[in-house]
């Protein structure tokens, strides 16, 4: 026996030749795999490389990021802590509705684009592949793009950034909706069907049940990622703590913008740790 | 119909119990709904405006511009070469970050300190990060690099040292009580239990870094976005569509390439 | 008696013709292997007819078309002056709802109450927002609370299904079968999850609660003695086609010889 590299795992590559002693090779991976895999590495290496070689990066500031740095954050320091009350309590506010908001209006357009894109639900392919575009089109587009095209539309402020979050979340909630649905245990279907139930009630009554716990999951997520997307909205005008952050920034006042930054930092914080509460407790 | 009905229906009871959590978790959010909503002024009639807004502005964008494939070519490839660097130094740099806040493997004095870093460098959007970086090292495309590999980092950072604390600690034994050293245990217990799982995180964070890439630009941190900010802003609609369009292109090819990277090393 | 026929809602002179005739069923799912050949049976309008014969021979096929939960390549099945093969729709609906079924994974919503679960048999007769508010008429839950104490789990309606036995999950099964008032029971290897002495308290049950409502019964079985004991007519399949129609008393070691192949089971 051939000593392949040791690994565990492997596959055997092809059949024995019926009746002659044919050598017995083990290699973990197949020579296809391989080259594969050779193939993966090398494409990462030449990626590296190109790029480094043709990014516009001035060394100088290279060098010089290091000191720069270290400039910015005595700058910062003390914090302004009179910026809070004045403006960023209720832009933080804002923020937060932004992101309720955004994320309950983003579930509930996502839900039936979620079952129209579950194979096992929708039986018809051109409906399910319209869902899907609809879904990936939605989470290729950035929410600061979105939010973009929202206050282009109906300007400045908060109701653009809640759009934005909206479209931006209904392709990440509704593909992952999808792929719940497509998990469900089909028994119960089978058995609700059998009982002449409408499609309505199907799917009320045997999926809901059972993708409940994702449901809520994945809102929780979302709006958990929304909470910090839609701190900087306000930078291209669509509202919430952005706003308050932009101005500060376009001043130089590098006290405020720690005061606005730290307010950021606390809330995700709080945000994660809500978020962990919820899941442990109720789901 | 049956017998002793009166008295056996009032020993049943309701069938189903009223949940009053749930209930009023319903209401709630129903509530709060209706209150975020008149808070942002959502009426119908400024609905019904924007519509027509929404309208004339997507005509403005159909069609898309074809031409300047000067700037958007510069502008996607520096975004494409910012997500790969970000991608490759932000793995790198989180590889040891992660191994340092694996509580299992680290004590507590250096998980800690680790865990936290990582929490900052999660907590705030690439593109506000960005900004810090454009103040503190000018425009261009190496302040988006700094800002991407932050965020590279407290991503692969936190999931590599969850990976690595879920280690089922049978597999290394198992591994172990046929004799091997320390290195193989290494090869063998470890590291297939941890490989697939990080070239997924790896390949997310690539997709997730070229959608940034073409969002730092908006604040100065080079890359499309710049472009695409400029075009908004006078108002070159149909430009913008074109740019949309090559993001999204890009966009999805990273997905396909992802995807063939995870089933490459299944 | 008379009380049960009164509990199953309907005087016994107005009992539809309850006998099923199966004419030429055939089943294809790969092309050129038929899995059901040219299968013809007729139904008596009550009583329980075991159907047994080795795996992949086409039992569980041939009791799923009749309620076409799995579609048949051709031939008729004649219930209730329709022939079931040809209906689709809202028509379909209607023909399913007068034939119950359990399952051999029993098919509960686990999730959901016992006697939720025993009241979604309902479904084919309530409208969906119903269901969904759980407002289903009175009658239909005192139905349920009745049949949950003819199963004997009457103490456990307000329990989630996943905390109940195999044994228990299958008398809520044969609960929810019979909330649809069938006009026919099928059962698709009930007891083959089930331990030798809770698949015979099953057996007993369905034979028991459909022989008083005079409901027949048709059970995909492949426990030779239950079948023998519980049933009044037994068929035996083998490779698609019908090898043994008669009583269990006419069942010899010759038949299941020529069902199953070899002897050494015997």
């Amino acid at each position: 026996m051939t000593a392949g590299i040791a690994p565990a795992g492997g596959t055997l590559p092809g059949p024995d030749a019926p009746g002659s002693a044919a050598r017995r090779e083990w290699a973990r991976f197949t020579p296809r795999q391989r080259l594969m895999r050779f193939a993966v590495y090398l494409l990462a290496v030449a990626a590296f490389v190109q790029s480094v070689r043709s990014v516009n990066v001035i060394p100088e500031f290279l060098q010089d990021a290091p000191e720069q740095v270290v400039d910015l954050f005595a700058r910062m320091w003390p914090v302004d802590w009179n910026y809070y009350p004045t403006t960023v309590h209720a832009a933080l506010v804002e923020t937060l509705h932004i992101a309720t908001l955004g994320t309950i209006l983003a579930v509930v357009m996502a839900a039936p684009v979620g079952l129209m894109a579950a194979t096992n639900i929708t039986p018809w392919p051109a409906l399910r592949l319209f869902a899907k575009f609809i879904l990936v089109s939605s989470r290729s587009v950035n929410s600061l793009v979105w939010a973009l095209l929202f206050v282009a539309v109906f300007g400045p402020g908060a109701l653009a950034g809640t759009l934005a979050i909206a479209f931006r979340s209904v392709g990440f909630v509704g593909k992952l909706l999808a792929e719940a649905l497509e998990e469900a245990h089909k028994g119960p279907v089978e058995a609700l069907t059998a009982t002449g139930a409408p499609w309505t009630s199907i799917v009320l009554k045997a999926y809901w049940p059972q993708v409940q716990p994702s449901f809520w999951s994945i809102a929780l997520f979302r709006w958990d990622i929304n909470i910090r997307e839609s701190a900087v909205l306000g930078l291209v005008g669509a509202g919430g703590i952005g706003t308050a952050l932009d101005d500060a920034l376009n001043l130089l006042y590098w006290d405020q913008v720690a005061m606005t930054l730290l307010a950021i930092f606390a809330v995700v914080i709080a945000a994660e740790v809500f978020v962990t509460w919820v899941r442990s407790r109720v789901i | 119909m049956t017998a002793g009905a009166p008295q056996a229906r009032a020993e049943r009871g309701r069938p189903f119990p009223v949940n009053w959590l749930a209930r009023a978790g319903w209401i709630a959010l129903a509530l709060y709904t209706v209150y975020a909503a008149s808070l942002f002024q959502l009426t119908w009639a400024r609905f019904v405006e924007g519509l027509e807004n929404g309208r004339h502005f997507v005509a403005r964008m159909f069609p898309p511009l074809f031409g300047k494939w000067d700037l958007l070519w510069t502008g996607m490839t520096e975004s494409l070469e910012i997500a790969v660097i970000s991608t490759v130094l932000g793995v790198a740099l989180a590889l040891p970050v992660g191994l340092l806040a694996a509580r299992n493997l680290m004590p507590a004095w250096i998980s800690w300190p680790a865990r936290w870093l990582i929490a900052l460098c999660r907590s705030f959007h690439p593109v506000i990060v960005a900004i810090l970086f454009v103040k503190a090292v000018g425009f261009g495309a190496l302040a988006g690099i700094m800002a991407l590999v932050v965020a590279s980092i407290g991503f692969i950072a936190k999931l590599f040292a969850e990976a690595i604390e879920e280690i089922s600690l049978k597999q290394v034994e198992a591994v172990r009580a046929t004799g091997a050293g320390f290195l193989n245990v290494l090869i063998m217990g470890v590291q297939p239990q941890v490989l697939a799982r990080f070239i997924g995180f790896a390949t997310y964070q690539l997709d997730s870094n070229l959608r940034n890439s073409t969002m730092v630009g908006i604040v100065g941190g080079g890359g499309i976005g710049a472009t695409l900010f400029t075009a908004f802003q006078r108002f070159d609609y149909d430009y913008v569509l074109t740019i949309l369009i090559a993001i999204i292109t890009l966009i999805m090819i990273g997905e396909v390439l992802s995807g063939w990277i995870r089933r490459t090393f299944q | 008696m008379a009380a049960a026929g009164a509990a199953s809602g309907e005087a016994a002179g107005e009992r539809p013709d309850r006998s099923l005739v199966l004419r030429n069923l055939s089943k294809e799912y790969v092309r050129g292997k038929p899995v059901l050949r040219g299968v013809s049976l007729a139904f008596a309008p009550s009583g329980v007819t075991a159907i047994i014969g080795p795996s992949g021979t086409g039992k569980s096929t041939l009791i799923r078309c009749v309620n076409r939960l799995v579609e048949p390549t051709g031939g008729e099945i004649l219930f209730l002056g329709q022939d079931l093969a040809k209906l689709g729709g809202a028509a379909l609906r209607a023909a399913r709802r007068r034939i119950g079924m359990v399952f051999q994974e029993y098919n509960l919503v686990e999730r959901l109450s016992a006697i939720e679960n025993v009241l979604c048999g309902r479904l084919g007769y309530v409208a969906p927002w119903r269901a969904w508010l759980r407002k289903f008429p009175r009658e239909d839950v005192d139905m349920a609370f009745d049949l949950l104490e003819a199963v004997g789990l009457a103490d456990r309606a307000r329990q989630r299904a996943d905390a109940l036995s195999g044994g228990q999950r299958q008398r809520i099964g044969i609960a929810r079968a019979l909330m649809q008032r069938p006009d026919l029971l099928l059962a698709d290897e009930p007891t083959s999850s089930l331990d030798p002495k809770t698949s015979v308290e099953i057996m007993e049950l369905m034979s028991d609660l459909c022989g008083r409502r005079g409901i027949p019964v048709i059970v995909n079985i492949h426990n030779v003695e239950l079948a023998r004991r519980f049933a009044q007519r037994m068929v035996g399949m083998a490779q698609g086609e019908v090898v043994f129609d008669g009583g269990p008393a006419d069942l010899r070691d010759g038949h299941l010889k020529q069902i199953y192949g070899g002897e050494a089971w015997l």
